[in-house]
């Protein structure tokens, strides 16, 4: 288990205040002008070597995505964005740092857009996230008034200047090209790419988003060093990850451990254990709806991680564990998801917005058992046509968890259309 | 997705930013560039809903007005973000999670029980996607507030409460520390 000493989130669960005072006897803003006086290189350098990899569901080296942006700033601003639109279902971690101890984030908002020359920084929160949102505006006040944002913000010489912005209800717009699009006053359909955002972004400027968590880890990373981050969890899947457990355990709940923890122990050790003892474990999705759920068999052994997860044909995602025990309706389960992405697809792809509908009406006839068994390969076969045919990754995230369904539970799909053929033929 | 034909939101007599409201959508277009105030329309259609209670196609008109926007553009705001009530509602917004995270724990029931109360003055209710606080399920969002870790009964407490004009205290509805486990939390307990 992570040791408490190791713990970026020490208000996790916010015990204690979040003002500023507070937050700076817990370590923020200890002297971060030292840091930004290392230099844009040292900075990014320290970040690589670190090997946080982003904490929005990608998994990219949040490092190497800082070095992206121009080494100088030309004729057009940069922008930093962080993606605060959390609305992957079963993802809860982003609002517990920005309500409970927002300036781990406001002051991993100026390290990072200090390290990518941008002098101002937009937070995207999503709208129905009204009184973090407000949390988040009074902790940025705070910190303009003690002199750590605005001009010459710590009295490193650089200015940086950090905007609030409320989304209203799309969860689409957690997708990065579509969040600028928001931000810019559209509608969020996800851009084309490339252009990728470090080169034409927020209003055609260099920008970089990056996800809440991926900010607020940076300045314990800077202060601690990389070495000791690399140092807790396994090689390419390094640090600490807030995991967010729901679902059929006995204790749900938010809690900070070791990437590569083992998925037994965590749900275990922080969630007393899943409803009815492990045995009654059916199916776990790891990391956020989009991932492939995994049965129990390799939840048995499974380890918490992108590497792992992705050599079980799922994904670390964003981290959130949903749990379902064996008293689930597996294939419901999955069609609500289903569902979800239709309702959420921006309709600008013909794949996404058609398939979307169509995989949700046919999962909906399979929950009952209401179709051939061949139409179990077209549904497959129609995951795969929209699956790296859209624009973003919706599509591909509408795909993944039926394909997880019909790998790990096609005899029960199976048993459906049966039972119901011989009901029919009965009557 | 699109949730309802622009022209199918109704037009009211009149629409005006209060003086207070019209300082808040000024400091809103400030956080943005010049000539970037399209920026604002989500955060300013908002300040028009919280005043009224519901966004009519006049406030729509008037927003795109003080943005400088082509009403269309508005328009296209307004029924691409779900959180847009576009015809009048009642004083508290039941707004009920059902994706899975929360299905799992129960809110069909507490679905059921919001439609139930649901009179469209005190109550109107909105089946919504992932609200973001699933290890909290079941969650309501009414109004700003979530409550969360909610069963039938305590629902109906909630729920009673608001109807007394009392404002029940918002998070989980069980004994316990935000997301933290019940019983406590596993972690950061040494000093």
């Amino acid at each position: 288990m992570l040791a408490d000493k190791d713990r970026i989130f020490t208000n996790l669960y916010g015990f204690h205040d979040w003002r500023l005072p507070a937050a700076r006897a817990r370590g923020s803003w200890d002297n971060t002008k030292a840091i930004l006086d290392r230099g844009v290189d040292a900075i990014i350098d320290e970040m690589k070597k670190s090997g946080l990899r982003g904490r929005g569901g990608a998994g990219f080296p949040t490092g190497l995505k800082w070095s992206f942006m121009p080494k100088e700033v030309k004729d057009r601003p940069h922008y930093l964005v962080v993606n605060a639109d959390e609305s992957e279902p079963g993802t809860c971690k982003d609002r517990d740092i920005m309500r409970h101890d927002p300036h781990l984030l406001v002051e991993g908002c100026l390290i990072a857009g200090f390290a990518m020359r941008a002098n101002a920084g937009y937070i995207y929160v999503r709208g129905e996230f009204y009184n973090e949102a407000q949390t988040l505006i009074a902790a940025i006040k705070e910190a303009y008034d003690a002199g750590l944002l605005g001009k010459n913000a710590c009295g490193s010489g650089w200015d940086f200047d950090l905007y609030v912005h409320r989304g209203a209800g799309a969860y689409i717009c957690g997708e990065e090209t579509a969040l600028l699009e928001s931000l810019e006053g559209k509608k969020g359909m996800p851009r084309l790419k490339p252009p990728f955002p470090a080169g034409s972004g927020l209003y055609g400027c260099p920008s970089t988003v990056n996800n809440v968590e991926s900010i607020a880890v940076a300045p314990a990373i800077l202060r601690r060093g990389a070495a000791w981050f690399a140092g807790i969890g396994r090689p390419n899947n390094t640090g600490t990850k807030l995991f967010c457990i729901s679902g059929h355990v006995n204790k749900p709940c938010n809690v900070e451990e070791e990437m590569g923890i083992p998925l037994r122990e965590l749900i275990d050790r922080h969630c007393g254990g899943v409803r009815g003892g492990w045995d009654n474990l059916l199916a776990v999705i790891p990391g956020g709806a989009s991932v492939p759920l995994l049965p129990k068999s390799i939840c048995d052994t499974v380890l918490m991680d992108f590497d792992s997860l992705r050599d079980q044909k799922s994904g670390l995602g964003t981290a959130a564990v949903i749990v379902m025990d064996k008293s689930t309706d597996v294939v419901k389960a999955i069609a609500r998801l289903s569902q979800f992405y239709k309702h959420e697809s921006c309709g600008q792809c013909t794949p996404c917005r058609e398939g979307t509908g169509w995989m949700w009406r046919v999962m909906e006839r399979m929950v009952v058992g209401n179709a051939r068994i061949d139409e179990i390969d077209a549904l497959e076969d129609v995951t795969k046509q929209v699956e790296g045919h859209t624009i973003c990754a919706l599509g591909d995230a509408a795909a993944w968890p039926i394909q997880g369904l019909i790998r790990h539970f096609r005899p029960e799909m199976e048993r459906r259309i049966r039972a119901r053929t011989e009901k029919l033929a009965a009557e | 997705m699109i949730t309802a034909d622009p022209m199918d939101v109704p037009y009211v007599e009149e629409f005006r930013f209060l003086p207070d409201y019209l300082e808040k959508v000024k400091a809103l277009i400030a956080n943005y560039p010049p000539g970037r105030q399209a920026s604002a329309v989500i955060g300013v259609l908002d300040l028009a809903q919280r005043q009224e209670g519901w966004l009519s196609r006049t406030a729509m008109d008037e927003v795109a007005r003080l943005l400088d926007m082509a009403p269309i553009r508005v328009y296209e705001i307004a029924t691409f973000y779900t959180m847009f009530q576009l015809k009048p509602k009642g004083k508290y917004l039941l707004q009920v999670c059902t994706t899975t995270p929360c299905w799992l724990r129960g809110s069909d029931a507490i679905m059921k029980a919001c439609e139930h109360a649901a009179d469209g003055e005190t109550f109107s209710v909105q089946e919504v996607e992932c609200l973001g606080a699933c290890v909290n399920a079941p969650v309501v969002q009414i109004n700003d507030d979530f409550y969360e870790d909610l069963d039938e009964a305590s629902l109906k407490k909630v729920l009673d409460a608001l109807k007394r004009g009392e404002t029940p205290k918002p998070g989980p509805q069980v004994d316990r520390q935000t997301s933290a486990p019940e019983g406590g939390p596993t972690t950061l307990r040494s000093e």
